[in-house]
């Protein structure tokens, strides 16, 4: 299946190669988690510091068991801040 | 000591500049910057008095900390009655006029009635002189900046004035120091240029001393190691600013687009952090040319961007093809996603016009997007504005900035703000905003906390007053659910009086992504007379929110003005996570004034006031 992986800020050097937008489609077996993704692409943990799946904020706890779906958005941030 | 201990006051009717002591009394209850400046103020003027009017005053304001050795010790704020809302304002700017202020040996800078003539005021630690601006009356904030130097033979002068929108009376202008810092939001450069006030020079020389000064000197050194320990300040703010919240308040669901119809722009990914550091095919530079830091900043934060020399905007012009300060995520927000254009680089020739001639980009965004979506709905023709104002449309941006920096053409319509522009046309309800100022870069709906903190925003609509946003996306000091309302009255209330705190200190509030009050507490301490706690910060913070808010309930202001438009009270989001939903004001509302000690009808009791000795 499909998801769409969105890496920004100091995670985007971590993003497969042809991303644009800082995006990019990727194929992904079912039942791949969270993590599973992140892993994949040498993300470090500590810099997976604000992960949402469509938007909505997935705390570290939960990226293990986390399950994608077809169509899912994966975003994925370092410590940031702003305003 | 850390206080100057002095104040300069300014009568600009009569032309004189007199010295008088700091009231400490004062200053151990207010602490300084906005609430000690806010304290002399409503001391001194009719709450109901028109902003305008030369019995209004306008106070320039350091904290005790203002040029000392800590990290980000070089802030000011200017607090008057603001032109754009006719509430209490206090802008904070760093950049480092505040700290030549200090150095200066001045606490604060009170500036009463108004000159007959334009002037500007020189001062050089002791010595104040109010000279003749009429040579500078009608130039730039940036070419102001240049002549008063070159006029003092100084170029270590630092200089804080208006541009030509605050001379035409723009209801937002702003007080620019050191070309592209600004005091921005509330109109108070409107203020200044109602008293024919172009500029205020300094060059300080004194120092600042310190209660302890090896104790201060440890104190500021372990709350720098904090911030450069800490991932945002360490490393997440330099090298991104504040523009890597683009990306994310679009993925939140949060970013009002379109004047806010909608909550997610399309064209995010064109204006936000990560494009600003994309190298261009046409001249193979990025539009970020580096980051920057305002005095003592051990952040920098700051940008600098530099225009493509071929983009529309600058092709003929080229006093703007150099490189000058970038988009900061709230101008980003208000001059792109507002508006509906992702051209980042009319974006930065909008945000160098707004620093040029002293407009606050927030509103001037915000209220492009009003006008565009009145000309949308007919409501306004090309006739009336002299161009097509469709959304999207980046000539018309840049156009308008051009015009309203001046004051000139269908600019001066702009000039008005949301409020009374669509007033003026018969659609109050396309105003988004609160107290006559407009939203920042969150909605509302799909960040509900920071929809509160809006409507009870002492200054009217401001980010800054309680930024929620810290919580409810990133996580600091916890995580919050941004679509949840439970809780987040109490939330709104500890960001507000805390950050109250802050912008009385001296320091900048992008501190707090690593610091606590705990941290601010033993600088203070060592810094200045007293014991100085975090729990005492606390209560100074809220004393000065009271303070605020009693002064804009005896300027006219009830409860009715807490409130949000129609449109995120209604109109649910259409897409993303806060699909379907608005904002749950009317529920989060009553529980605060309950947390503050107010009446329902949003009055401090005499017992919330005489808790905090009001």
């Amino acid at each position: 299946m499909q998801i769409m992986l969105k890496l920004y800020a100091g995670l985007t050097p971590f993003l497969p190669a042809g991303a644009v937008n800082n995006q990019i489609a990727i194929e992904v077996a079912e039942n791949t988690t969270i993590n599973t993704v992140l892993d994949a692409r040498g993300c470090p943990r500590k810099m997976c510091h604000l992960v949402m799946q469509n938007g909505f904020h997935v705390p570290p706890g939960e990226r293990d068991a986390r399950v994608l779906k077809e169509g899912d958005a994966l975003a994925a941030w370092p410590p940031i801040a702003g305003g | 000591m850390a206080w100057a201990g002095k104040i300069l006051r300014v009568n600009l009717t009569e032309g004189t500049c007199a010295s008088e002591p700091l009231n400490m009394e004062w200053a151990h209850a207010y602490l300084g910057q906005r609430g000690l400046a806010t304290k002399y103020l409503v001391e001194e003027i009719d709450p109901k008095v028109d902003p305008l009017a030369p019995e209004n005053k306008l106070i320039m304001a350091t904290g005790p900390l203002t040029g000392t050795s800590a990290s980000t010790a070089g802030r000011y704020s200017v607090i008057t009655k603001g032109a754009l809302t006719g509430a209490i304002a206090c802008s904070n700017s760093g950049g480092f006029f505040g700290n030549e202020m200090k150095n200066a040996g001045w606490d604060m800078i009170i500036f009463e009635g108004k000159s007959p003539k334009p002037v500007y005021l020189m001062v050089e630690n002791d010595n104040a002189t109010l000279c003749d601006a009429s040579a500078h009356w009608g130039t730039s904030v940036w070419d102001t900046e240049e002549a008063i130097k070159a006029n003092h033979g100084d170029p270590m002068i630092r200089v804080a004035s208006i541009g030509v929108s605050g001379e035409k009376g723009v209801k937002f202008a702003c007080v620019v120091n050191d070309m592209h810092r600004a005091a921005g939001r509330s109109g108070v450069g409107t203020v200044m240029g109602s008293k024919n006030l172009k500029a205020v020079a300094l060059r300080g020389t004194l120092g600042v001393k310190v209660k302890d000064a090896k104790r201060f000197l440890g104190a500021s050194a372990a709350a720098k190691q904090v911030l450069a320990d800490n991932p945002v300040t360490g490393q997440g703010l330099p090298a991104m600013g504040t523009q890597v919240l683009m990306n994310v308040i679009n993925e939140t669901g949060g970013l009002p687009t379109r004047n806010h119809r909608e909550v997610q722009f399309e064209g995010a990914n064109d204006i936000g952090a990560e494009a600003m550091a994309v190298v261009r095919e046409s001249d193979g530079k990025a539009n970020l040319v580096t980051n920057a830091a305002c005095f003592g900043c051990t952040i920098a934060c700051g940008r600098i961007s530099q225009i493509d020399r071929e983009h529309f905007s600058v092709v003929e012009r080229p006093q703007y093809q150099m490189a000058s300060g970038g988009l900061e995520y709230e101008a980003a927000w208000a001059l792109g996603a507002a508006t509906g254009v992702n051209d980042l680089e009319a974006l930065t020739f909008a945000n160098f016009v707004c620093n040029e001639q002293g407009i606050d980009p927030i509103t001037f965004g915000a209220t492009i997007g009003a006008a565009m979506e009145m000309f949308e709905d007919g409501v306004l023709t090309e006739e009336q504005t002299g161009m097509s104002l469709k959304f999207g449309d980046a000539k018309a941006l840049c156009d308008l900035a051009l015009l309203t920096g001046t004051g000139e053409g269908f600019g001066a319509e702009i000039g008005l703000g949301s409020k009374r522009l669509t007033e003026k046309y018969g659609r109050p309800e396309l105003s988004m905003g609160v107290k006559g100022q407009e939203f920042p870069a969150y909605d509302g709906r799909g960040i509900q906390g920071i929809g509160l903190a809006y409507a009870t925003s002492n200054r009217g609509a401001c980010h800054l007053r309680g930024y929620t946003i810290a919580s409810e996306v990133f996580g600091i000091p916890v995580k919050t659910d941004p679509l949840d309302s439970d809780g987040k009255p109490a939330l709104v209330k500890a960001f507000q009086d805390a950050t109250a705190a802050v912008d009385s200190s001296g320091l900048c509030v992008f501190t707090t992504f690593a610091w606590t009050l705990e941290d601010f507490a033993p600088q203070i301490d060592a810094a200045c007379e007293g014991d100085w706690t975090a729990e005492r910060l606390l209560d100074i913070g809220e004393r000065i929110w009271n303070l605020e808010r009693n002064f804009n309930n005896a300027a006219g202001f009830t409860a009715a003005d807490d409130n949000l438009p129609e449109r995120l009270l209604k109109d649910a989001a259409k897409t993303g996570p806060a699909e379907g939903k608005v904002s749950a004001l009317a529920t989060m509302l009553p529980e605060y004034y309950e947390l503050r000690g107010w009446t329902p009808d949003g009055v401090p009791t005499n017992e919330t006031l005489s808790r905090l000795g009001l």
